[in-house]
């Protein structure tokens, strides 16, 4: 569960946090996990709607103390 | 004589207003679809057309008429919120994914606009309605904006 890169989406929104998780996500190898960190609401379902679609995983997502999103993507393909 | 048609994941949108606050959604969604892998196929008539007219790409955006008050809040809330211009989005689209950008002819003509080099550089190719309709038939999702 240890990511291999983290990607900082921080301050931005729709769309721009899941455009940059898919440029990330091909960046990684097959079985490794991105780290994407998030304030924009919508990171949540709109990553995992992306994730269900591409056929990777969400494989974790947590509020950080500090308020922001924490989401752990596992690249499956 | 009815021929079945299979839907695929494909957007097709028909983008026919000229305002920031209606071009926005169009790239958004054209950038998101992109992102998951759907096919994109944008086609801009009328307003929308004007829109991609190079000279129109660096003038300051306008909104709709109904929402002209809330311009100048709108133009500051995309500056601070760091959102790319909305065909900048669109261009970001294209390089990311398999989306397709027409422009109509016949408002091509009705504009004064001569050929594609007057229009902005993600312009594919300048159609007609039966293109789009062929294009868009097994889209699962089809918008006019």
């Amino acid at each position: 569960m240890t990511p291999v890169k983290t990607l900082d989406t921080r301050g931005k929104f729709c769309p721009i946090p899941v455009m940059e998780t898919a440029k990330a996500i091909t960046q990684i190898n097959v079985g490794e996990i991105l780290e994407v960190l998030a304030t924009d609401p919508a990171a949540e379902p709109d990553i995992k709607a992306w994730a269900k679609r591409m056929g990777h995983e969400v494989v974790a997502v947590e509020k950080t103390p500090e308020g922001y999103l924490r989401i752990l993507v596992k690249r499956l393909k | 004589m009815s021929e079945k048609v299979e839907k695929r994941n494909k957007l097709a949108i028909i983008a026919w207003s000229g305002t920031a606050d209606k071009l926005y959604p169009v790239a958004i969604l054209s950038s998101a679809a992109a992102a998951g892998g759907w096919e994109v196929e944008v086609f801009f008539t009328f307003w929308g057309l004007n829109a991609i007219r190079k000279e129109m790409l660096n003038a300051p955006p306008k909104i709709s008429a109904d929402f002209a008050e809330y311009g100048p809040a709108v133009a500051q809330a995309v500056q601070q919120m760091n959102l790319p211009p909305w065909h900048e989005l669109l261009r970001q689209a294209k390089a990311m994914g398999n989306v397709k950008i027409y422009a109509c002819s016949t408002t091509m003509e009705m504009f004064g606009v001569k050929d594609k080099s007057a229009l902005a550089d993600f312009v594919d190719e300048v159609v007609g309605a039966a293109t789009f309709l062929e294009r868009a038939k097994d889209a699962a999702v089809t918008l006019f904006i």
